[in-house]
C-alpha cells in the first residue's frame, strides 16, 4: 500500500489527466442514460402493450441483453459501428445505451403496472384516449415511482462506463492504469480513481435525492 | 311515465366474465332527469351495469341505447359516448400528482381542447359548488375521502356530461363524511342531472331516486317508485333483501 503521503500528493499532481479522464466518463454515462430511458420506455410500453408480437419483441431484446456479458456488447458495438466510421465514443455510448435500456424497460414496466388501474379508468370516464392517459395521468406516476430504481441503474452505468476502456476511450479507469504502468505504480492510481467514482456516485446520488424531492411535493 | 326524452335505454343487455354469468338479459330505461338507484347485494351485478353504460365493460350481448343513439362498442367512438356520460368511482381515483383544480381541467383542457384560462375559471366555480374553492391548489393526499369524492364529482362535471353515473360513492368513506358527498349529489339531483346510482344508502334511495331498481343475481328482479318499492315490495326476494338490510 501506498503511504498516505504519497496516495495525496499522487492524486494533485495527477489532477489534470485525470479530471479529462472524468469529463469522458460523464459524457459517456449522460448520454448514454437518456439514451436507454427513452428506449426503456419504448420497450417497456411494448411490454406492456398487449400486443404478442410487440411482447415477444421486447422479451427478446431484453434476453439479449441480460443473457451476454456487457464487455461482449461493447466490443459488437465497436467492431460492427467502425465499419459505419462511426467513433470509440459513440460505440461505447451506444453499447451501454443498448445495455441500460433493457434493465430501465423492466424498471418502467414495473412501475407503470404498478399504477392502480383505477388511474386508466377515470381518464377513459372523462373521455380521454389510452394513449392520452397515459402520457398525462400514468407515466408521470411511474416515473416518479421508478426513480429510486432508476438512480440506482444510473450508478451502475456510471460505474459501468469503465469498460470502455477495453475500446480505447481514456476514461477514468483507462486514465489510471495506463498512469499507473507507466509510473510503475498501479495500485496508488487505482486507488485514486476508487476515489474519483466515489465522489462521482455521491454526486449522482444527491442529484436523483434532490428530484425525488421536486417530484414528491404531492404526497 | 311522462314523455321525457330517453337518456339510457338497455335492452336484453348481457355480460359475462369467463363462465360467469354476470348480467342476465337485463332491461332497463332512464329517461331525462331521473335519478335511478340501482340496489341489492353484492356481486348481484349493479356495479357491472353501471360499468357497461360507459363502456368500461364491453357486454356480450343486447343494445346499449344512449341519447336515443345505439352505441356499437367496436364502430362507434367510446371517448365521445364517454364525454357526455361522467362517472364517480368508490375510490375516486383522483389523479394524485396533480392539484384539485388541475384535477377538475385536465380533461377540458385536453380532450375538448378548451382554453385554459376558460378551464381555470370553470373549474373554480365547480370546486365552489361543491364547497372546495379554498382547495383548488392542494393535492389529494391532503383532503379527506368525503373531499377527495366531491372533487371528483366535481372533475366529472367539467365535461359538461348528460348523464352522471355514480359507483359506491359513499362506499369507502368514514361514516361521517358520507352526508357531505350525499348531499352535493342531492343538489346535482335538484339541478335535474340525470343520475344513476349504485349505493348501500337507502335514506338516499328514499329521499331522492325517482326509481329504484332490485337487481339479483345478474337480473334486475323489480322496478317502482322508492316509496312503493321499500313499503310494498311485490317480489318475495326484494322483500328478502329489504328486512336483511333495514
Amino acid at each position: 500500500m501506498p503511504s498516505f503521503s504519497h496516495f495525496f500528493q499522487t492524486f494533485i499532481e495527477s489532477y489534470p489527466v485525470f479530471f479529462k479522464g472524468m469529463l469522458l466518463t460523464l459524457q459517456v454515462t449522460a448520454v448514454s442514460i437518456l439514451i436507454a430511458i427513452f428506449i426503456g420506455l419504448f420497450f417497456a410500453l411494448l411490454k406492456i402493450s398487449k400486443v404478442k408480437v410487440l411482447e415477444v419483441i421486447a422479451n427478446f431484446y431484453i434476453y439479449i441483453v441480460r443473457g451476454t456479458p456487457l464487455i461482449v456488447q461493447i466490443f459488437i458495438f465497436y467492431f460492427g459501428l467502425s465499419e459505419m466510421n462511426i467513433s470509440g465514443f459513440w460505440s461505447a455510448t451506444l453499447a451501454l445505451a443498448f445495455h441500460n435500456g433493457a434493465y430501465i424497460a423492466e424498471i418502467f414496466r414495473g412501475t407503470i403496472q404498478s399504477i392502480d388501474k383505477g388511474q386508466m379508468e377515470a381518464g377513459r370516464s372523462l373521455g380521454m384516449t389510452t394513449a392520452l392517459t397515459m402520457r398525462r395521468i400514468i407515466l408521470p406516476q411511474a416515473f416518479r415511482r421508478a426513480l429510486p430504481p432508476l438512480g440506482n441503474q444510473f450508478i451502475i452505468g456510471l460505474k459501468d462506463s469503465s469498460l470502455a476502456a477495453f475500446i480505447g476511450m481514456y476514461e477514468l479507469f483507462n486514465v489510471a492504469t495506463t498512469a499507473g504502468s507507466n509510473n510503475f505504480d498501479s495500485m496508488t492510481y487505482l486507488l485514486i480513481v476508487a476515489v474519483y467514482y466515489l465522489i462521482l456516485v455521491f454526486l449522482l446520488t444527491a442529484v436523483v435525492s434532490v428530484m425525488e424531492n421536486k417530484l414528491s411535493a404531492s404526497d | 311515465m311522462s314523455d321525457k326524452r330517453e337518456m339510457i335505454k338497455i335492452e336484453k343487455l348481457n355480460k359475462k366474465f369467463g363462465d360467469l354469468h354476470v348480467l342476465k338479459d337485463v332491461d332497463m330505461v332512464v329517461k331525462e332527469n331521473d335519478v335511478v338507484v340501482l340496489i341489492g347485494a353484492s356481486g348481484s351485478g349493479k356495479s357491472t351495469l353501471l360499468r357497461c353504460l360507459n363502456f368500461l365493460e364491453i357486454k356480450n350481448d343486447g343494445k346499449i341505447i344512449i341519447e336515443e343513439k345505439e352505441i356499437n362498442p367496436k364502430s362507434d367512438n367510446l371517448n365521445k359516448v364517454r364525454e357526455r356520460v361522467g362517472m364517480v368511482f368508490q375510490h375516486f381515483n383522483l389523479f394524485p400528482h396533480k392539484t384539485v383544480l388541475e384535477n377538475v381541467i385536465e380533461a377540458p383542457t385536453m380532450v375538448k381542447g378548451m382554453n385554459k384560462a376558460k378551464a381555470i375559471q370553470e373549474g373554480k366555480e365547480l370546486l365552489d359548488k361543491v364547497g372546495l374553492a379554498d382547495k383548488a391548489n392542494v393535492y389529494p393526499s391532503k383532503l379527506s375521502g368525503g373531499q377527495k369524492q366531491r372533487v371528483a364529482i366535481a372533475r366529472a362535471l367539467a365535461m359538461k356530461p348528460d348523464i352522471m353515473l355514480f359507483d359506491e360513492p359513499t362506499s369507502a368513506l368514514d361514516p361521517e363524511l358520507v352526508g357531505e358527498v350525499l348531499s352535493t349529489m342531492k343538489q346535482l339531483a335538484k339541478e335535474g342531472m340525470t343520475m344513476v346510482v349504485v349505493t348501500h344508502e337507502m335514506g338516499f334511495a328514499k329521499e331522492v331516486a325517482d326509481w329504484v331498481f332490485y337487481m339479483h343475481d345478474g337480473r334486475i328482479v323489480e322496478v317502482g317508485h322508492p316509496q312503493d318499492l321499500f313499503n310494498n315490495p311485490k317480489e318475495k326476494r326484494t322483500q328478502d333483501f329489504l328486512s336483511s338490510i333495514l
